[in-house]
Parts: structure tokens; sequence; C-alpha cells
């Protein structure tokens, strides 16, 4: 990153910390600053940490951009000389969608950002106990995040009259047993209670009859991790970064056909020409053939969309969604039937069975694609393949099923010349050795 | 005859809180909280679903009842189409279904042709060909073709999820309604749904066995053929059944069942509908035990004892009625023990012949443990009350403020009570109070609380309620007592007061299918038909002008117990029997040897017994099956039932009397079921004086401390006769064991399961061991088992046992 003018775009905050010496101890977070946003949050009262949040803008940082303001603000209000049920905080670290990896490296790298937020977050929806919920596969991670809280208690910050403020708190970290859908929120909370992790049918919602059917805010890692410079730095310096209707900065995460690959935090908006720029461009020799702008599960965009500006509004208008801002980037050497089939194969193994659509429309899509790729179709199979997903579509139980059809559909928007080339070839037109990113030496496809 | 003059208390909520929308362009108005796909079906529209059923909670898995919502009721429309299983009604909503709007339609041929990517055309061998919403909706609402032509999925079938119920995995469509129903319904969540995406499936935790009284009812409702009966499959086709509405004669619930048969033969059995009942459910003992009926020791002649040989012999019906009644009238002195399990209007015709032929109150239906105390009580309290006359319903069992269960457990006893009161606190939080020995696994699952009580202490415990103010009984609370508390003496008496002085009412539920039907014609020593008491001359004279009789007996009769004494002793010489088995009497060998003593005795049975062996006039009579009649359930609802199977050499119990009563030349005055009925209506209630009920006192606490108390009930599935033949459904019943405290355990030094003996009066059984609730000095094992009837081999409820461990350490 010694490129000036690019890194000039960069807003590291939460990432400002990820290459200090052991940055994921306590001692080097409060070293430059940690846990002060808490002390200050303890002075406020929790409804002015939740309107400080709600004038921040920040929109959720999970992939759906819903106001993390308003949404806690969707607990019902607690009754006076009643008891009240118990309020929970869940924060989502289910990080599983293929491309995106953000939360993980915070996790690693800057776990006590996340405990910091989680600590301001459940004082602001007095909740008394928080869950975060991560992705079982990581066992690195879980650990880290398990020391941190296990830090944050012995210091004081966490447990009971946390800072000599009267509030309790505990968290629980929780380990996931790897499925993707276990990050459909309330999937996560069947999950977390010891049931199969499947999508339950809303109403109620989860901030009416979430987590054990008690009031539960649902948020992701980052949303969470950006709740105390919120706190620190106030709700007007988080909103001057960002375009109008998307406040604040976000990591984003290159992967694929980049020269340096990697996490790069800058305010919404900006655009995947200038990421790329920062990522030292496309591999050698190579130009951009399509990307996805947040993970396999929104559409797929061309090099014609290099100046989008990355916000939650300008990809929707682009046909797309920011998503979780897990940018993957594929160059002219990648077949985009392959990697397409790819996806889909990744979905048809994680749906998981509740509803029609997607447990048997993943199931044949996936034979549809496979077949299609190895040049067994013709152009009347695009049109089932649309069919198929036209009937998935918005009828699932949940977005996993939309989010299957996602890369399927825009390929054929963009690229159904590919695909016909396969029929006409009867095989795949690309070497495949060629897009790979390790030694293609002696490797097989 | 249980129609007591008319107090209707019918209440009928009603309906202001109505919703208009507007489906296929038709208004309609239906009660908030509706769901759309409910709504539908009111103008008319089928919208074609598969995980939605009216009793389960909605799902919306299958996604086949998408529809569209132009219009959500605030002026803007759903994005994408809606499940409207799951969808409930506003004001204002537009609804267009598959029948006018295209999208619906489409979004539904979509979801229909996924369902059949992976369902195998095995239609033309399944059992639910031709009975099956897959196969008929996909005709209705499907699209003509498939457009798969990859690999579908396959699997191994079928597989076992009992003995009973067999998995096809193939077929499944994953809709739920088998885990829903066993998690929501009955309770018994040892079916889930395991593994995920297409390979997701109907499992069992391998270590836990799927044993639910229920499970039939999962076969019932999978709307397609993955779930299949072991009795069943392979054997018939829908369409080659003739189908007849009835009623369960397996218990005192009165759950309308459906039965199919084909060439004569009852082929299967299903739940029928009714809301006020069983709503759609029954247990298996309903659905399974039918196969009594046709098993090889089935009577189909009249047997006579020849009087050469001393060996029964095959008669004509005219000499089978001739040497019975010239029998009857030598021996002079007779008693009748009718059973618990005969239609009202056999029951009626033994209660008449008793009184009318044969000159005596000597007649009792109490097949069981039975007291003077209970003639009283049923007497007093349990004749003639009904719904319809303001006795304790099903539907009160939902809205009771309270319910206390004594000397009844529900699960086991009274299948279709148990599931109401399950449904009572699921969605209503009914308390639920039970004066038992433990926390049962049917009190646990219908959150009952426990007043433990050690068998002969009910009395008490019955007393201590009135004054409980966590229980707080009172007018809006009912009570439900068991006819086991007939072996408790004061227990009726108690539960009598309580009702009394609390205002709750009060139902005794009965076992058997004919008990309460009995009670009512006066099959018992100190009541005539239609509740009119044996000692009041008043009510005899009435029944005498009725019946055309110039007297009528007036001394109460003897109890079962007392015939059978009387028929040891000689002051009995003669006895008629209905469908009696020895083991059910409270001393079985008594019984036997006073049939031994008797010097005529009429068997009227449906199968070779130990009573038709020592018969000396065998009648074949016909099982519910074959005849039509009515059973009075607990509730006191009479349950008409048809004749399923026409066969005219199988007649009813009071065809049977009939006959030997003209021979004796005092005609009952009926030959047919009908003629039999219409003379009890005509009859109709008492409406004289009812007696006092009783005040029997409690007997003395027990003496030593060191005992044991056998506390003990019969299971669902046991090795009752009328479940013979389906070895599938009786390898499904509980497996003993003995029941003993934790503390008790740790003083026998041995870990749950081990066997252990339990000794009593009657000998010794080794039993597994387990662990419950259960009070000091109380152990609990099953009265009846298949192989291990306690009541026979160890004493009956109540007996002083032991508990040893000693000697079955090692390998036995």
């Amino acid at each position: 990153m010694n490129d000036s003018t690019a890194t000039d775009t960069l807003t590291p905050v939460l990432t400002a910390n990820w290459g200090d010496d052991r940055a994921w101890t306590l001692a080097a977070y409060e070293q430059q600053g940690g846990y002060r946003a808490l002390t200050k949050a303890l002075d406020m009262a929790p409804e002015d940490i939740v309107e400080e949040v709600k004038a921040s803008g920040l929109r959720g940082r999970g992939g759906a951009g819903f106001p993390t303001g308003m949404k806690w603000g969707f607990l019902p209000p607690l009754e006076e000389g009643k008891p009240n049920k118990p309020r929970y905080l869940v924060v989502n670290a289910d990080e599983s969608e293929p491309g995106t990896c953000k939360d993980i490296p915070l996790m690693m790298a800057s776990p006590h950002t996340l405990v910091e937020g989680v600590i301001i977050s459940s004082y602001a929806i007095r909740a008394n106990t928080a869950f975060i919920y991560i992705r079982g596969e990581v066992l690195h991670v879980v650990r880290r995040v398990q020391r941190a809280v296990q830090e944050a208690y012995l210091a004081g910050h966490l447990g009971a009259d946390i800072h000599g403020s009267g509030y309790d708190l505990d968290i629980v970290v929780h380990a996931g047993a790897g499925a993707y859908i276990c990050g459909e929120e309330t999937a996560l909370l069947d999950s977390l209670e010891g049931r199969r992790g499947q999508p339950r049918l809303r109403p109620p919602f989860p901030a009416v009859a979430g987590l054990y059917a008690s009031p539960t805010v649902i948020n992701n890692v980052e949303s969470i991790a950006s709740v105390p410079s919120i706190v620190g730095n106030g709700a007007d310096w988080f909103s001057s970064m960002g375009t109008e209707k998307s406040k604040g900065f976000g990591i984003f995460s290159l992967s694929g056909h980049v020269a340096r690959p990697g996490q790069y935090e800058a305010p919404l908006g900006i655009t995947l020409r200038q990421l790329i720029d920062l990522a030292g461009g496309i591999r050698e020799g190579r130009e951009l053939k399509f990307w996805t702008p947040g993970g396999s599960s929104t559409p797929l965009l061309t090099a014609d969309h290099l100046d989008v500006p990355l916000d939650f509004e300008a990809v929707g208008g682009a046909g797309s969604m920011l998503g979780t801002r897990a940018l993957q980037i594929f160059d002219d050497t990648t077949c985009v039937v392959r990697a397409v089939l790819r996806w889909t194969e990744f979905y048809k193994h994680e749906s998981c069975g509740k509803c029609t659509p997607c447990r048997e429309g993943t199931w044949w899509l996936a034979q549809t694609l496979a077949r299609l790729e190895q040049g067994n179709g013709t152009e009347a199979d695009l049109d089932l393949l649309l069919d198929q997903c036209d009937n998935i579509l918005g009828r699932a139980f949940c977005a996993l099923g939309d989010g299957a059809t996602s890369p399927i559909t825009s390929s054929i928007e963009y690229f159904k010349d590919e695909y016909v080339a396969h029929f006409q070839q009867g095989g795949c037109p690309f070497d495949p050795m060629a897009s790979t990113l390790f030694q293609t030496a002696g490797a097989t496809a | 005859m249980t129609q007591a003059p008319e107090k209707s208390q019918a209440k009928t909520p009603q309906r202001t809180d109505l919703v208009t929308l507007t489906i296929d362009g038709i208004e309609v108005s239906v009660p908030k909280g509706t769901l759309v796909i409910r709504a539908a079906e009111q103008v008319g529209v089928m919208i074609p679903r598969f995980c939605d059923h009216p009793l389960l909670d909605p799902v919306g898995a299958c996604r086949q009842c998408l529809v569209e919502i132009p219009d959500a009721g605030n002026g803007r429309p759903m994005p994408k189409p809606q499940a409207s299983c799951t969808i409930t009604v506003a004001d204002g909503m537009v609804v267009n279904t598959q029948a006018t709007s295209p999208v619906a339609r489409k979004a539904q041929e979509g979801i229909m042709e996924f369902l059949l990517i992976n369902h195998p055309l095995d239609c033309p061998v399944c059992d639910k060909g031709g009975e099956c919403p897959l196969q008929n909706q996909s005709m209705s609402n499907g699209t003509g073709e498939s457009r798969f032509v990859e690999q579908k999925r396959v699997y191994p079938k079928p597989i076992n999820i009992s003995a009973q119920v067999l998995l096809d995995r193939e077929r499944c469509v994953l809709c739920a309604r088998c885990t829903r129903f066993s998690e929501q319904i009955a309770g018994d969540p040892f079916i889930e749904l395991i593994e995920r995406g297409a390979l997701q499936q109907v499992g069992i935790y391998e270590r836990q066995p799927f044993e639910s009284y229920w499970s039939g009812n999962t076969i019932q409702i999978c709307p397609v053929g993955a779930l299949t009966s072991s009795m069943y499959r392979f054997r018939s086709r829908p369409f080659d059944l003739v189908s007849t509405p009835s009623v369960a004669e397996i218990d005192a619930c009165g759950a309308t069942i459906r039965v199919d048969h084909r060439r004569g033969k009852v082929m299967r059995r299903l739940a029928g509908e009714d809301p006020l009942v069983n709503e759609e459910w029954i247990s298996d003992k309903d659905r399974f035990a039918f196969q009594y009926a046709r098993q090889d020791d089935r009577l189909t002649r009249p047997l006579v004892r020849d009087e050469e040989t001393g060996e029964l012999r095959v008669a004509s019906w005219p000499e089978a009625f001739a040497v019975a009644a010239r029998g009857l009238q030598k021996a002079g002195k007779v008693g009748v023990l009718p059973g618990g399990r005969l239609p009202a209007e056999d029951a009626y015709a033994y209660a008449k012949f008793a009184r009318a032929v044969l000159g005596t109150n000597d007649i009792d239906f109490r097949a069981r443990p039975h007291s003077e105390e209970e003639e009283q009580f049923l007497a007093s309290v349990v004749a003639l009350t009904a719904p319809e006359a303001g006795g304790v319903s099903y539907t009160d069992l939902e809205t009771a403020r309270a319910v206390l269960l004594v000397g009844l457990e529900p699960e086991d006893e009274a299948g279709t009570i148990f599931l109401r009161l399950r449904k009572a606190h699921r969605k209503n939080g009914t308390p639920i109070w039970a004066i038992a020995p433990y926390t049962s696994r049917g009190l646990h699952k219908m959150g009952a609380r426990l007043l433990p009580t050690a068998p002969g202490a009910e009395p008490a415990a019955i007393r201590a309620v009135a004054d409980d103010g966590d229980i707080a009984l009172d007018g809006g609370g009912v009570i439900l007592v068991g006819e086991r508390m007939a072996t408790v003496p004061g227990a009726l008496s108690a539960v009598a007061a309580l009702a009394r002085t609390t205002g709750a009412r009060l139902a005794w539920v009965p076992r058997r299918a004919g008990d309460r039907g009995a009670v009512e014609v006066g099959a018992l020593p100190n009541l005539l038909p239609g509740g009119r008491p044996v000692a009041d001359p008043a009510a005899r004279v009435d029944l005498a002008a009725a019946w055309g009789v110039d007297t009528l007996p007036d001394r109460p009769g003897r109890d079962a117990a007392g015939i059978v004494e009387a028929l040891r002793d000689g002051k009995l010489r003669g006895v008629v029997v209905g469908g009696v088995d020895p083991a059910d009497m409270p001393r079985p060998k008594r019984f036997r040897k006073a049939l031994k003593k008797a010097e005529f005795v009429v068997s009227l049975e449906v199968r070779e017994s130990e009573v038709t062996r020592l018969a000396d006039v065998v009648l074949p009579v016909a099982p519910a099956v074959e005849k039509a009649g009515m059973f009075v359930n607990w509730e006191g609802r009479v349950r008409p039932f048809p004749k399923v199977l026409d066969k005219p050499e199988s007649l009813p119990d009071l065809r049977a009397l009939a006959g030997i009563a003209e021979e004796m030349g005092r005609p009952l005055g009926f030959r047919t079921t009908e003629q039999a009925r219409a003379e009890m209506m005509q009859l109709g209630p008492w409406d004289g004086a009812r007696p006092e009920p009783p005040t029997v006192a409690a007997a003395a606490g027990s003496a030593g401390t060191d005992e044991l108390v056998l506390a003990s009930w019969k299971q669902m599935i046991d090795d009752g006769r009328m479940q013979d033949g389906d070895l599938y459904y009786r390898a499904t019943a509980r497996p003993p064991v003995v029941l003993v405290n934790a503390a008790h355990l740790a003083r026998l030094g041995v870990e749950e399961g081990a066997l252990v003996s339990l000794n009593g009066p009657k000998g010794s059984v080794q039993l597994p061991v387990g662990v419950a609730d259960l009070a000091d000095g109380v152990v609990w094992a099953p009265a009846s088992a298949p192989g291990a009837s306690v009541r026979h081999l160890v004493g009956p409820a109540g007996s002083r046992v032991t508990v040893t461990s000693e000697n079955f350490g090692g390998i036995s």
C-alpha cells in the first residue's frame, strides 16, 4: 500500500491496529485506546447510545444493510414494575458466504474490537447476556475470541458491575457446527438453542421472540465492531464518511485474480476501480472479466461496472447487491460456467432442506449445470435453467434459495455466449490451469 | 336414554371479530387470525398443500400453497408469492390463487415439479396410490410432464421407524407433518428430520425407538406413501376398499374411526373426524387392534355340552336356545355377568334378561376389581350425565380453569383424553394436577403437576385438594376420576364430596367401551335401565309398566364378586357370561372355580375362551365390526355405529338372549338392535329422586413402614385379547419395568436397567429397574404388559411387595 493517492481513500478504523504487535491481546488493544469508548458509553444513558447509533446511519454489515439503530429500536419497551423477559444480543459470526472474509480476520486480528462493541451494544439494548456465534470450522478464531472474552472478564470489562457502573454482562462464545444456513439469523437462533439450524417462521420476529422466545437483537460482527468507534468519535464523525444513504466505512475483501488480495477498509461508495488499484491491479497481463460485489449470492457484475459506487443504492441500481463486500475478482482466464457450477454445488450442499424449491431446486440446478458445463446441452437448456431459477427465486423459505439463483441468472445475462460455446465445442473452451492461482505444475483442476 | 331433560349449556361463542378480504374476486368474511389457505376454502378454492394441517402449527415448508397478494390490506402488494398456510387474513387484503393468478399458478406448478423430481414413480405399487395428496394435486395443479432428465435421489427402502411404521425415504416430500405431529400432538419427539438439503430425511434416535401410542396417525397424515404400516403395507388398494364410519370399541373414549374392508375382511382402520371427540387422531390401539375378530379361535357355531361324552359339540341355534333355556330354568338361581365391552343395546338385553326373564338383580358388568361404594357412586353421580345435560365434555377439558386427575393415567387408560389434555396444556396453559404415585411420561407430556400419593392414600389426598390454594378448584374446574379408584375404599366418596364442596364438575372415566353404557342400561345390581334405582319402588313400578311385567325383583342384587362367591357356595347355581376374561376378574382363580362349580353356564363369546371351555352352552356372538349398536363414552355421549361386515350368521348378544328368553316363555320383546334401541329410547331416563352419593370412610393407615406398596395400572398396549393378531402393533408396547425412587435404587445397589425381582402375594417377576419420582415406600410396575402382567404374577395395585436385587447381579 505504498501508492499514496490510492491509500488516501482508505479509512482504517476497524483494521487500524491489525498490523500492531500481538494486536489481539488486551494490552495491545488498550495501548491504542481500546475500551475507552466503553467507559464513555457507561456514562451515557442506554437510550442515548441507541440514538447515537441511529444518528450515525450505521447499516447492517452482514449483507442486508438494515439500519442497526432501528433494529435495536424494535425491541418491545421494558415494562416498569413488571417482570420482563431477558433480552439478548446475538452476534452473527457465522461467516460462510463464498468470498466473504472480513469477520474472521477481524476476530483474529482484533477480537477486543468486537468484545468492546458487544459490551456497549448490550448495554444500549439492556441485555445482560450476549452470545457470539462463530462458524465452527474456524477453531483458531473461536479460541482467539474465547481468550479475548476471558481477558475482558479478568480486566473487569465483563461480568458483574462493569467498571463500577452497576451493569452486568456475560458473553457466551458459541461454536457452530458448520452450516451455511446458520448465518440466517433465525436458523442461527435455533442452532444456538441446540436444535437443527433451520430458519424459523416469522412472525414472531426475533426482536419480539428470538433466542429462548425472548427479545433478541442479532447483528453482524462488523456492525457491532463499528459501535465503539461511533460512541468514541460521535455519530457525525461516522456519517461524514460514505454516501448519502450508506454512511460510514466498511471492510472490502478482495480475493481472486488481483495482485494483492486482502481486506481494504474504505468509506462506502468507493469503486471497484479504486479498490483494484489499491490491490495492485488485476493479475499481470490479464483483464477483469466478472466479479461479485458481495459474495456468491449477489448477482455477478462485469468490467462495465468498475465505476459503480460500492454502496447499497448504487450496487442495487446496477442489478446486484452490496452484500458483504466480498469482492471476488475473476480475470479473462476464468470459465464463468465452471465458476457458477462450483457455487451451485455449494448451495446444493448447504441447502437446509426445509423448503421444496431450495432443497429440490439446488439439487436439480447442480445436475443441469454440470451437464451443460460438460457441453451436453442446447440453448433450450438455458431457458430451462432460467425457468428453474424463476421457480426458486422468491418462492423459497429464506434467502438461501434466492442466493443460489443469482450467479446463474446473472451469468446467463452477461455471458450467454460462453454457455453456448460449451455446447458448440462439446465441452469447456477454457484451460482450467490458466485460471488457477497456485502452482499449476502437477496440479489437476 | 342418556338424554336427560334439556338443559342445554351449549355455548357457541359469537364471532364478532370478523375480517373481510377478497379472494379471487370474491369477498369473504372470516374470523380474525384465520389463515389465507383456510379462508380460500370458504370461497370454494382448494389451494394445494402438503405441510399444512389444520391441527398442526403452520410451518410453511413445502411452499405448495403459494398465492399472489396484490394488496396486503395496507394498499401495498406483497413483493413475491406468499405461502397461504402461514399468512393470516387482514382487512381489505386481496388474494389471488391459482384460480385467477398466472403468477400463483406458475409458482405452484414449479413447486410441484420440484417435489416430483426426486419422487419415485412407484404409484402403481404404493399403498397411497389412489388416495394420495401428491398424486391428486399433481393431477390438479401440476404440469403434465417433467423436464427433469437427471439422476433421482435413491435410498434403500423401506427402513423401520418402529416395528409398526415403515419409511420409504424416496417417497417422502419432507413436509414434516409426521415429526410435527409427534412433537406437538403426541409429545413423543422420537422422530425428527435429520441431514440436510435433498438428503434431509425422517430419522429416529437410534438408542430410543419410536415408541409412541400415537404413531399410526403419522401414517394417516403423511401426504405421500412414505410412511406405511407393517400390517397393511401392500395388502390392498384404496379403491378396492369399502369404508364405513364407526366408533372404536377398544376404550371408553368413543373415538370415531373409519373401517375399511374388502371382500368381507377388515383391512385397516383410520381416524375419523369428530371435532367434539377425537378431532382427527386415534391411538394405535384404536387403529391396529382389530385382528382379534378373525383369529383362528373365532367361534362360528353354537356349542352344547353333550350329555353322554361331556364334550362340547356343535348344535343348531334352536337346539342351543332350547338347551340353554332348559338349563337356566333348571338351575333356578342364576347370575349374569355381561362384561364391559358391549354396545348399550346388548348390555340392555342382559339387564332386561336378568330382571324380566331370570327375575334377579344379580347382574354386574364390572369384570374387574370393584366395590359397593362404586355402585353407589355410579348410581348417584355418574348415571344420566351427558354433555347435553351439562356433563363434562372433551371441550370442557380444553376450557377448564384447572383439571384434577384422580387415579387416572390418561395416556394408558383413555388415550383421547390424554391428547385433549395435552392440547389444553399446550394451547391454553391449563393447569393439570394429578393424584398419582409418580410423574409418568403421560403426565409429564401434559405438564401435569403431581400430588404424590401412595396407593390407598388417595382419599386423604383428595380431601386435601379442597383446601389447596394453588389448585384453587372451583366451578371452573374439572375432576376426572378413573375406575381404579373403586379399589380404594373411600376414594370415590371423597371425590364426590370434593366436587360438591368446590363446585368442580366431575366425570368418571372407565376403561372399556361398554362400561358407561352398561351403567346407563342398568347392568348393575343396584341400578335398572335409565338410571332407575332398584331400591326405589316408584322406579320399579315405572319400569315394570314399561316392560309389561307384573313385578321386578326388589332386592338389590349381588355384584360380580358376590355372584362368584354365590356360585362357589351354591347360593347361585347358574350363570350367564358375556365377554368376560377370567384374567380380568378381581380373583381369577375363584372365578374359574365358580364356573366349574356352577351347575349351568351359558357363555356368549366371540372367540373360544376359558369361559367357553367350561360352559354348558356356548353361543357365538358378533364382534363390534359385525353388528350395529352404540357405545356411550365416558362423557355420556352416545356413539352409534353401523354394521361394517354383513355376516348373516353372526348374531349380536341381544339376539341370542332373545332366543333363550323366548324358549323360556318370557320373550324380551325385541330381536334386533333397532328394536332394542327403540325400546330403550321409549323408556327414557329416570326423572325421579336419585340415590345419595356414597360416604364410605377411608381405610385406616397402613402399619408396617418397611413394607413397600405396589402402584400399578394397565398399559395401553398389553396382553389383552382384543389386541391379539397384530404382532407389529404389540411390539410397540412399552417394555415393562419396575420403577423405584432414586434413594431406593441406591439402596438396591444396582444401576438403572438392571434386573430386579418384584415379589408380592401372588409370586415374583424379574424386570429391569427404572427410576421415577415415587414417594418413599412405593414402587410401580405395569398391571398388564405383554408377557409381564404384574397383576397376575405379583399382585394387584395396593399389594405389599418387596424388591430384591441380590440374585440378579450377574448375567441372567
